[in-house]
């Protein structure tokens, strides 16, 4: 899962960022609305944290621009708590509404929730076969025994998992996988799948040579 | 509730005022009507009593038709009312008068006199409500009507008057005029039917007045009710105001008049209210967000670095975080308490004699390590010149100008600090050669956490407020404070402050 965060406070940018990463999506940043902007329109994030008190395009009309083309789940992050404000917010197109401060199990609780509602998955948990996603706990069971599976693998696991019945290209994966700092080759992607098999069965992520990956609904 | 209420208390007034038009109008209708009928009836009498004399005076009959037949042709005396008995005889001793002294000689010689005409008029009175009366010089009731009352007396004769004189006598009105030689004739009639016109009339005019009483009390009611109704809708929509809603105005329909121009004023005074109270909401919005952000990131990092185990690097990057986020917070408090007692006046702020260049020579010794660290040279042109004020405090404006200038400006740029006598007026010019500040800007800088960028520069200590805790501190001392910037072409802050005289300050 990859993740767009907008906040012109380095500090409170850093901190989300490393927190996100450690929860083992893909985290870009923005400092700026043009620059956050730019982001959320060229690459198709899982989700965007964005301020509103942002120099250059504030918050609402980022929102306002990228709701012309996209409709990447947004989580406003603002100082601002007026109901007025929360209102406006949602009605420009915001999924949902963070006030600073807040707590950063939250912060993550509602990544997850936007997360899973993106992907029409209501449920944290899902069950594929005798293979249980916990997507809470960020953890993978076989026939009940927990599995141990790296951060990458339970990535990719997951984001096939959402979209089940979907043909998922390569670049697609790559893409919410890997943040834009990250330099790893796309073939690597094959080694973790060929782990992800080697765990889960071969059966489960199915090959669609020359489209993608599938988990078959 | 009559007290209470402008309306009430107009119509009581109303009331009380068309009351005593009215009773002053019906109590001279009344005297003028009262009049009017009286001098009818005293012009009847009159006519009467002038008839009876001249037909009294016109000589005496011929002898034939004395007696007690009467003259022939006339009817029968004793026709209704008439009396035609003889005049009792004359009580003899109370005669004031000797025998054969007046012209007239004795009454009873009198009475024989009367000339028909006279008689005539004494036969008639018995057919109107008019009775006629005849007195001898000597007071001695000669001849009178039969319809006449029966307490009948002759009036006092004043000396060598003969003109017609009226007098009102229990419910009568009698006109009576006395010959030369004494003889009274009088003439009268019941004020009856004159009362009772009276009482007719004086019921009309208190109906009349009570109609119009009803009128003027009912158009003074829905008149007061007009005057009154721009009043209550001002006094709705303050009301409506004070509950809340600042942006409610009076609806100024009439604003030509007292009460449009008295809307007028208070929709004005509303407006202010509602500018100054939208910006004291921005103010604690604006004070909130910028409190809420080093919180958040506080909170955020504390907990990231609490997830999971760290190694003493981490921790100790965090401790710093935290460390530099909670002294952001605490210059920001700092500014907004100082701030908070400029705005209730309760910033001490002494009133001593300084010189302001040397105070602004400190501030350039202070920071000029910062100007150097980015290659940007400070230029002074700083003549002795003194001041009223609280140094400690124009040294805080004198720095954080200075800061501005050098971090808004250049590298390798220049200030200019400059001071200067004008009038009775010290000038303090700090002249950087930064970007400027566009157009747009410049009105709003100093108000609170207005910044030019909207950058969030807190990591370099700006809180937002330097500019305005500035003018806050200039205008205490009497002074003012102005920029002046041009883009490309620097910005210039010049500050105001009154100067030193001997005496004052």
């Amino acid at each position: 899962m990859r993740i767009l965060v907008v906040e012109d406070e380095p500090r409170l940018l850093r901190s989300l960022a490393k927190a996100l990463r450690e929860e083992g999506y893909a985290v870009d940043t923005a400092e700026s609305g043009g620059d956050g902007l730019y982001k959320a329109e060229s690459w198709d994030y899982d989700v965007v944290v964005l301020d509103i008190m942002l120099p250059g395009l504030n918050g609402w009309q980022v929102l306002e621009r990228l709701r012309k083309q996209k409709t990447t789940p947004v989580l406003m992050l603002t100082a601002r708590d007026t109901a007025q404000d929360r209102v406006r917010g949602l009605d420009t197109g915001a999924d949902d509404y963070l006030i600073k401060p807040f707590d950063l199990s939250e912060l993550l609780a509602r990544v997850r929730a936007l997360i899973r509602r993106a992907s029409g998955q209501a449920q944290p948990q899902i069950v594929l076969g005798d293979v249980t996603v916990d997507t809470r706990a960020r953890s993978v069971e076989r026939q009940g025994d927990p599995l141990t599976l790296t951060a990458r693998e339970y990535a990719i696991l997951e984001y096939l998992a959402l979209h089940r019945g979907e043909v998922v290209s390569r670049t697609t994966l790559y893409e919410h996988l890997f943040d834009e700092n990250d330099d790893t080759m796309s073939n690597l992607l094959d080694v973790h799948v060929f782990n992800l098999r080697k765990k889960l069965g071969q059966g489960l992520i199915v090959t669609r040579r020359g489209q993608g990956y599938l988990i078959e609904a | 509730m009559f007290a209470k209420s402008i309306r009430w208390r107009l119509q009581l007034w109303v009331a009380f005022l068309l009351a005593c038009v009215l009773s002053g109008f019906g109590v001279t209708v009344f005297q003028l009507q009262r009049i009017h009928l009286l001098n009818q009836i005293d012009e009847e009498l009159g006519r009467r009593v002038a008839a009876l004399g001249a037909a009294a005076r016109r000589g005496p009959p011929p002898p034939f038709e004395r007696g007690p037949g009467g003259p022939p042709g006339e009817p029968r005396p004793g026709g209704p009312g008439f009396d035609n008995e003889p005049f009792p005889p004359p009580p003899g001793p109370q005669e004031p008068r000797p025998p054969g002294e007046g012209p007239g000689g004795s009454f009873r010689s009198r009475e024989l006199l009367l000339p028909p005409e006279a008689t005539g008029l004494f036969a008639a009175s018995g057919t109107n409500n008019f009775y006629l009366a005849f007195w001898s010089p000597d007071r001695t009731l000669l001849k009178h009507s039969t319809n006449a009352p029966a307490n009948l007396s002759c009036p006092e004769r004043l000396p060598a008057d003969t003109r017609l004189h009226t007098r009102t006598r229990d419910a009568h009105r009698e006109a009576f005029l006395f010959t030369e030689i004494g003889d009274c004739f009088l003439a009268g009639c019941s004020l009856t039917a004159y009362s009772g016109a009276m009482h007719r009339f004086t019921g009309l005019l208190l109906a009349a007045g009570g109609v119009v009483l009803v009128f003027g009390l009912g158009g003074g009611w829905w008149l007061a009710g007009r005057a009154i109704r721009p009043v209550a809708e001002i006094s709705a929509a303050a009301s409506r105001i004070s509950a809340g809603n600042l942006s409610e105005r009076i609806n100024v329909a009439e604003a030509d008049n007292e009460l449009g121009r008295l809307a007028g004023v208070l929709n004005s005074t509303f407006a202010r209210l509602e500018a100054a109270f939208a910006q004291q909401r921005q103010f604690t919005a604006d004070a909130s967000h910028e409190l809420r952000t080093p919180l958040a990131v506080i909170i955020s990092e504390a907990q990231t670095t609490l997830a999971r185990q760290r190694n003493a690097a981490e921790y100790r990057e965090t401790v710093e975080a935290c460390l530099g986020t909670a002294q952001q917070m605490r210059r920001l408090v700092d500014s907004l308490l100082e701030l908070a007692r400029f705005d209730a006046g309760q910033e001490p702020m002494k009133r001593e004699p300084f010189d302001l260049s040397q105070v602004a020579r400190e501030c350039v010794n202070l920071v000029r390590p910062l100007a150097e660290r980015r290659g940007i040279k400070i230029d002074c042109d700083l003549p002795p010149l003194q001041c009223p004020g609280d140094a400690a405090r124009i040294s805080q404006v004198v720095t954080n100008l200075l800061t501005n200038a050098i971090g808004f400006n250049r590298d390798h740029g220049e200030v200019r600090v400059s001071v200067d006598a004008q009038d009775s007026v010290a000038l303090l010019k700090v002249q950087d050669t930064g970007p400027g500040i566009p157009t747009e800007d410049l009105p709003h800088i100093f108000e609170r956490f207005y910044r030019v960028d909207k950058a969030r520069s807190s990591l370099q200590g700006r809180t937002g407020l330097g500019l305005a805790i500035c003018k806050a501190i200039v205008t205490a001392h009497g002074g003012t404070i102005e920029v002046a910037s041009q883009p490309g072409g620097g910005t210039a802050f010049t500050v105001r402050l009154p100067l030193w005289r001997h005496g004052a300050g």
